[in-house]
């Protein structure tokens, strides 16, 4: 178990921060906040590939590096086949019998018959499915997501959100930084509002939306919701 | 016009005919030009990725200079490779000047710089892609500066060939360091240089088509490789 997560006083030069809180096990978190508001930054500073220039991060256990992953707004893949792409990702953690675990993988988010397909040319959807069955193949205790399907149609949202949904009801600790409330409704239980660098909310999905304690909460939900 | 014409027809014999001295001439161009590729690669493409993903002072610097040097004049790399090796030069007593080995030493110092400040450039924006990925996977140093090579090899390829371009296709460096000595040192294009002035024209143009042919052979071998590679690899 690396959860819980602490970060204390943690602060990202001018842009994130002072900012301090605890991640537990257990309730999937959405980082909500406007663009800038520092999600990516706060995500990449807990993920360990930012070091934040003043505060502590600790996890409750040495080595936590092994047992998190990070899908990205804009999956990076390797020039190489799909199954290809989620070996490489177990062999640099060390994992034996690669192969079969990457195929199991890729079973999971029913890329299976892709497998032999280079990963490059799939749709983004597809290759949004590959870097969550990148990250499922590790067994990761925590999944970081940054805006996962920003740049994805509805249909390709559908099957990202239930794939997360999956990682979720399979224990994995869900942090997923959004804008989109209807997902942030769909997927969280409990809500991190950040607003220009500062976390100003944190309450469960329900509370934060019908009862915002904030004003610049209340100001986000009203003025994102039209375009959800 | 009618010189041209000539000169064509004479070339189309010797090649056709197979002519020793051509073959002669032709075979060492490409012994020296692939060996000069060969270990320009070796140099210039690890330098180009170290200053692709290091971060250390004079880098900016050092960037400036490598791409400054991709324009070398062949003839100054090759007065200071002569100076180098001649008799009384510090690397004199390696008997290295006015041999084939002194050729390729000079085209390589020519064309270390055009492999690494293309490589450089190749490396830097593939990085700018991967890092954030690969470190999250926890592939870090030369395991991820591999993974990221092996990864745009094809792009690499470009970079490689550009150096193979200029060294079959100088002449001021290998003169000076080779002599154009005849059945030794003497390479395309030294030999068309002198063919000219001598007046045999049909042999220098002969040279002159066959290395026009290899140079855009090759390349055509390179987009072609690298356009498979695209549409399978995306």
């Amino acid at each position: 178990m690396i959860l819980p997560l602490r970060l204390e006083q943690l602060s990202y030069r001018g842009i994130l921060g002072p900012l301090s809180l605890e991640l537990e096990a257990g309730p999937s978190t959405i980082i909500l906040g406007a663009n800038g508001a520092g999600k990516s930054v706060l995500m990449r500073l807990m993920h360990g590939l930012l070091t934040p220039t003043e505060g502590r991060i600790s996890w409750r256990s040495e080595n936590p590096g092994r047992h998190q992953a990070m899908v990205f707004q804009r999956p990076v893949m390797l020039r190489r086949s799909a199954l290809a792409n989620v070996v490489y990702a177990l062999k640099v953690a060390g994992v034996d019998d690669a192969q079969r675990v990457a195929l199991d993988a890729l079973k999971e988010v029913g890329l299976a018959h892709l497998a032999r397909r280079s990963a490059r040319v799939l749709s983004g959807g597809e290759q949004q499915r590959l870097a969550l069955a990148r990250a499922w193949a590790l067994h990761p205790e925590v999944l970081f997501l940054d805006e996962p399907t920003a740049s994805l149609d509805p249909g390709a949202t559908r099957e990202i959100e239930a794939l997360i949904r999956a990682f979720d009801g399979s224990g994995t600790k869900v942090v997923m930084a959004t804008h989109n409330l209807g997902q942030a409704r769909r997927l969280g239980d409990e809500v991190l509002f950040l607003h220009q660098g500062r976390l100003v909310e944190r309450a469960p999905v329900e509370r934060f939306f019908t009862q915002p304690a904030s004003a610049e909460a209340a100001a986000f939900i009203k003025g994102e919701l039209p375009w959800v | 016009m009618q010189d041209i014409a000539k000169s064509l027809a004479g070339a189309a014999q010797l090649i056709v005919a197979g002519d020793p001295t051509l073959a002669g001439v032709v075979l060492l161009s490409l012994q020296v030009s692939l060996t000069a590729v060969l270990l320009a690669t070796l140099l210039g493409l690890p330098l180009g990725a170290a200053i692709a993903v290091g971060r250390f002072r004079g880098r900016r610097a050092l960037i400036v200079l490598l791409n400054a040097l991709m324009g070398l004049p062949p003839v100054v790399v090759g007065l200071v490779v002569y100076l180098l090796l001649s008799r009384a030069g510090p690397l004199g007593e390696l008997g290295l000047l006015f041999t084939p080995g002194a050729m390729v030493i000079a085209q390589t110092i020519l064309i270390v710089p055009i492999i690494a400040a293309l490589c450089r450039q190749s490396v830097e924006d593939a990085w700018r892609e991967y890092e954030e990925q690969l470190r999250s996977l926890g592939a870090r140093g030369v395991g991820a500066a591999l993974t990221v090579l092996w990864d745009i090899r094809f792009s690499l390829l470009t970079a490689v060939l550009a150096g193979l371009g200029r060294a079959s296709a100088e002449v001021g460096a290998v003169m000076i360091v080779g002599g154009n000595i005849d059945g030794v040192t003497r390479v395309m294009t030294t030999a068309i240089a002198l063919e000219t002035s001598k007046g045999d024209l049909p042999l220098a143009l002969s040279l002159g088509i066959v290395l026009i042919t290899l140079v855009l052979a090759l390349n055509a071998a390179a987009y072609l490789v690298k356009e498979a590679a695209q549409q399978k690899y995306g």
